[in-house]
């Protein structure tokens, strides 16, 4: 299948190994990914920041740049959901019904990277090798504005030699929140500790999750406790066939 | 009090006149749609329905007795002498049967003070329904219930609960109700959950729930 | 009372100085008290953890939750459409009953006519069912300026006026305190106290029973709020769970009820759908202990001289957005609190208003009106992570995140209005999208972040940056920027797939 990778603006800058990694899982398993060249971001963090009018022409530049692809994948849950949620009902408050319902239209092809694989493709086993001990840290969008379900944890379930051990309380917001990390960043970081212990408590090595932004506020938090456990996106572990990921340069 | 009744007559025209300019631009709603339950799976006077009846009180710590009804005079009796040293005087509406208040004390309402009823040892009174899915008894100060004080004040109550009573869900009891008359659900004793939200049963309400649940003859 | 010309239909808002609809702080500035306070922490913790457990157990035996939950959703819609042909129903059934209905503007107003109604039985006490509104409207300490004692008969409320406190929770005001702390309270507030008290929960309960029975015996008013009201026959409800509601609602021979306007419901029959969604939502229960429903007066049963405050107070501002409307709709139960991760670390005094929570950063400020500039309420929209746990807690499914998101384009639009100089923040936002809104435009911009490849070159992350971005280096390193963007390797790859 030809699939149009929306690769977000935080991992095209920030975390390009995401990309690459998802770009590989999908080509291992035959199809063809296209990175249509135009695009740039959702604007989910001038929506959620308060700036929906400035946001207006970021959805228009989405709809337009993905509007000629049948199927489009993201490795973000939290972009996802914006494209699903915001995009069509922030067309509509600025009274853009035209932007509005194409926004439907592409949020309606737009797949979060387990739901794409699972629900779409129909795998659950993309041949990954990962012998590390790993804990899934479920990030909300993924949880409870796309409904993934147990979908990232049966991909990650059938990858060869991992050690899959529960994360508790896993519901738990990470703390992220975007603007909220710099404008309540107290209790932001109130929340990073607590879901930090929770993952060290379970003596994995990775914490994997499918949005690169909660990742970098979690192993952000990793970091700076010099920790040995790192976060990693699901998508790196997916692609991983010699029980590596790429090291960042 | 005039001054005061005209001050709220032009507020009651202001706060009209502000919803329907709030309201100006609403887009009608849809319809409410009503897919939950309104009956349960068991049968009315079933023996699992009052099974379950039983188990919800249960878990909520009333005592539930279950009698026939040439048993409800002894099963009170029998409460009546483990209550305060035996010399229990329960208070009951005027219309209570009468065949129900053999050998225990009972004493009828004819309007007596809070202070008056504090002084008794508990109420007895029968219902209007009961409800299983949450071990709710419904008082409507129907026949044998008396008005609402009575099962308030004092500090144990009986309630008098038929098999054919009992429904398994809210819905189902809210259809039997009228909303004219004054109605209170009671499940369990009284009970506060405001301190670190541990459970404690019997606060202001009556600490001790006796339940009697009476199959057909 | 206050308008803002931003918000459709001018509507008047609640006056944020009168009652508690606002705090002196801003979010994050209160919020940090109670960060520092590690017993505050652990207390508030462990009471979430405890309900939401709880909460969970009896939901998940519902087999219809989700019907139930849609049922509540579509009747609050329904009911908001119909607002003010239901307030007349109300109205109408109300008196038919011979009760007496006011209605009150604002705080102020309800206020004057409560303290009004006290003074013409000649009491100089109240007692007090727990309610939401009262404490909104600031009722206690305006009676207490008129001469007029007001008991608190609520166990938590008790606690937390006994303590010289402010509630912090919805359901249970004083979750803040644990046991050790309220025993104290009692012994130091409490007259003829047992000084041999306990700090077991039931103990201190026997203590607030035996404290407060002689003031149900005697007293002339009880004052109490309303969980619902019904249209179609005028029957008020109040659900509860010590029997101190049930001793206010039968023995006194006044009974003064308090209602925002938003609580009427169209028909009796739509109480079979919120008892059922309010105490699993709330206390975890199956059901409340003492659920009373009255109408009007009964003769020979109950109070004889009986009354109705219907309350605005900022709510027909709500009311016209038709987002935020929703909010609205609530029913009080305070599940979203219980499950939200910011309230867990914060507690709900950080809110500022009686109304905490996830709920209340939507309700509050929409009550005062958004002003675009430092007020405290402005800043509630933004105590969220939009982690989304309160919209699935719901039992009337509000999309709390989707409000708070439109409440904080209000608040930037209302800024951008009233303020000549935009904010930093604000040339942050247009700057950036000015960017995004072209991939040329945009390409440049990553190439300028590469600069930050400048810093944390020993340990490969950045440690240190300055404000505003400080606030995350403070506690969270931050990668290092990547040597090329995504889009430059896929450029470069395909260039050399295809040459």
């Amino acid at each position: 299948m030809k699939i149009a990778l929306f690769i977000t603006c935080l991992a095209d800058t920030v975390y390009p190994s995401v990309g690459r990694a998802t770009v590989a899982v999908l080509e291992r398993l035959g199809h063809e990914v296209v990175f249509p060249a135009g695009q740039t971001c959702c604007g989910q963090m001038h929506v959620n920041t308060g700036y929906q009018r400035q946001a207006v022409p970021l959805i228009r530049q989405h709809v337009e740049v993905f509007e000629p692809y049948d199927l489009i994948v993201a490795p973000s849950g939290s972009c996802v959901g914006s494209v699903r949620h915001q995009h069509g009902q922030v067309a509509r408050r600025a009274g853009d019904e035209g932007l509005a319902t194409a926004a439907e239209t592409v949020a309606a092809r737009t797949y979060e990277l387990s739901e794409l694989l699972v629900d779409v493709l129909g795998v659950d086993d993309v041949g990954a090798v990962f012998p590390h001990r790993v804990t899934y840290h479920p990030t909300c969008h993924s949880l409870r504005l796309l409904r993934v379900g147990d979908k990232p944890l049966r991909l990650l379930r059938n990858v060869a030699g991992i050690d899959l051990v529960e994360l508790p309380e896993a519901d738990q917001c990470c703390g992220f929140g975007g603007t909220f990390a710099l404008k309540n960043a107290e209790t932001s970081a109130a929340m990073l500790a607590d879901k930090m212990s929770n993952v060290l408590a379970t003596g994995a090595s990775v914490c994997t999750a499918g949005d690169a932004s909660c990742l970098m506020h979690i192993g952000g938090g990793l970091s700076r406790l010099a920790t040995s456990t790192r976060a990693v996106h699901l998508a790196e572990i997916l692609a991983s066939t010699d029980g590596t990921v790429e090291v960042r340069s | 009090m005039s001054g005061l009744t005209s001050m709220t007559g032009a507020a009651r025209a202001e706060i009209l006149a502000r919803t329907r300019a709030a309201l100006t631009r609403a887009q009608p709603p849809g319809p409410v749609v009503r897919d939950y339950r309104t009956t349960g799976d068991l049968q009315l006077g079933s023996p699992e329905l009052v099974a379950l009846l039983t188990d919800r009180l249960v878990d909520y710590r009333a005592h539930v007795h279950p009698v026939g009804t040439e048993q409800i005079s002894a099963a009170i009796a029998g409460i009546a002498a483990a209550h305060a040293g035996g010399a229990a005087r329960f208070v009951v509406a005027s219309d209570f049967a009468t065949a129900w208040r053999q050998g225990w004390g009972a004493v009828e309402d004819h309007g007596l003070s809070p202070r008056e009823l504090d002084e008794t040892d508990g109420a007895v009174t029968t219902c209007r329904v009961a409800i299983a899915d949450t071990g709710t008894l419904v008082l409507d100060a129907g026949p044998g219930q008396g008005r609402r004080a009575i099962t308030l004040v004092p500090d144990l109550h009986i309630c008098l609960v038929r098999h054919d009573q009992i429904v398994q869900t809210v819905p189902e009891a809210l259809r039997r109700l009228d909303a004219g008359r004054p109605i209170t659900f009671i499940s369990g004793p009284s009970a506060t959950s405001d301190i670190e939200l541990a459970r404690v049963e019997g606060v202001h309400g009556p600490r001790i729930l006796h339940v009697l649940l009476i199959s057909p003859p | 009372m206050t308008t803002f010309l931003g918000l459709p239909g001018g509507l008047p808002h609640a006056d944020r100085h009168t009652g508690q609809v606002e705090g002196s702080l801003r979010f994050p500035d209160a919020a940090r008290t109670a960060l520092a306070d590690g017993q505050l922490r652990t207390n508030i913790g462990a009471a979430t953890r405890t309900i939401r457990t709880k909460r969970a157990a009896v939901v998940a035996e519902v087999p219809d939750w989700e019907e139930l939950r849609e049922a509540g959703r579509a009747i609050k819609t329904d009911t908001m459409a119909r607002l003010p042909e239901l307030l007349l129903q109300l109205e109408e059934n109300v008196t038919a009953r011979g009760g007496v209905v006011h209605w009150a503007r604002d705080a102020t107003q309800a206020n004057a006519i409560v303290a009004g109604l006290v003074r013409a039985v000649g009491a100089t006490e109240v007692v007090k069912v727990k309610s939401m509104v009262t404490q909104e409207i600031g009722l206690n300490e305006a009676l207490a300026e008129r001469g007029i004692t007001a008991w608190e008969t609520d166990l938590a409320e008790l606690i937390v006026q006994l303590g010289h406190d402010k509630p912090s929770h919805i359901l249970v005001p004083a979750i803040h305190r644990n046991r050790a702390q309220i025993r104290e309270i009692f012994l130091r507030e409490m007259p003829g106290v047992d000084s041999g008290l306990t700090d077991e929960p039931r103990d201190l309960a026997m203590a607030a029973r035996r404290y407060l029975r002689a003031k149900f015996l005697t007293a002339q008013v009880a004052v109490s709020g309303a969980n619902f009201a019904v249209a179609d026959t005028g029957t008020l409800t109040v659900v509860e769970s010590e029997g101190n509601g049930r001793m206010c609602l039968t023995l006194p021979q006044t009974l003064i009820t308090v209602m925002g306007i938003e609580k009427v419901v169209p028909t009796f029959s739509d109480l079979e759908v919120f008892l059922q969604l309010l105490p699993r939502s709330s206390t975890g229960e199956r059901m409340n202990p003492y659920t009373s429903m009255w109408t009007g007066v009964t003769p020979g049963d109950g109070p004889q001289d009986v009354h109705l405050v219907l309350l605005d107070n900022g709510r027909t501002a709500t009311l016209a957005d038709q987002v935020g409307r929703a909010a609205l709709h609530c029913i009080r139960c305070s599940a979203c609190l219980n499950v939200c991760p910011v309230y867990e670390r914060t507690g709900g005094h950080a809110y500022g208003s009686v109304y905490p929570g996830p709920i209340g950063a939507v309700l509050s400020p929409q009550l005062t009106g958004i002003t675009g500039g430092d007020d405290p309420n402005d800043s509630l929209p933004y105590a969220s992570s939009l982690c989304g746990a309160c919209f699935d807690a719901c039992p009337v499914k509000i999309d709390i995140p989707n409000l708070l998101v439109n409440l904080r384009a209000q608040h930037t639009e209302a800024h951008a209005d009233t303020h000549r100089i935009p904010s930093a923040e604000q040339i942050a936002m247009a700057a950036t999208a000015w960017a995004m809104s072209s991939p040329s435009r945009w390409a440049r911009a990553q190439a300028t972040t590469r600069a930050g490849r400048l810093l944390g070159r020993r340990r490969q992350v950045i440690r240190a940056l300055p404000a505003p971005l400080s606030a995350w280096t403070a506690a969270r390193d931050l990668p290092r920027p990547p040597t090329e963007t995504f889009r430059q390797w896929w450029a470069a790859r395909d260039a050399g797939e295809h040459r």
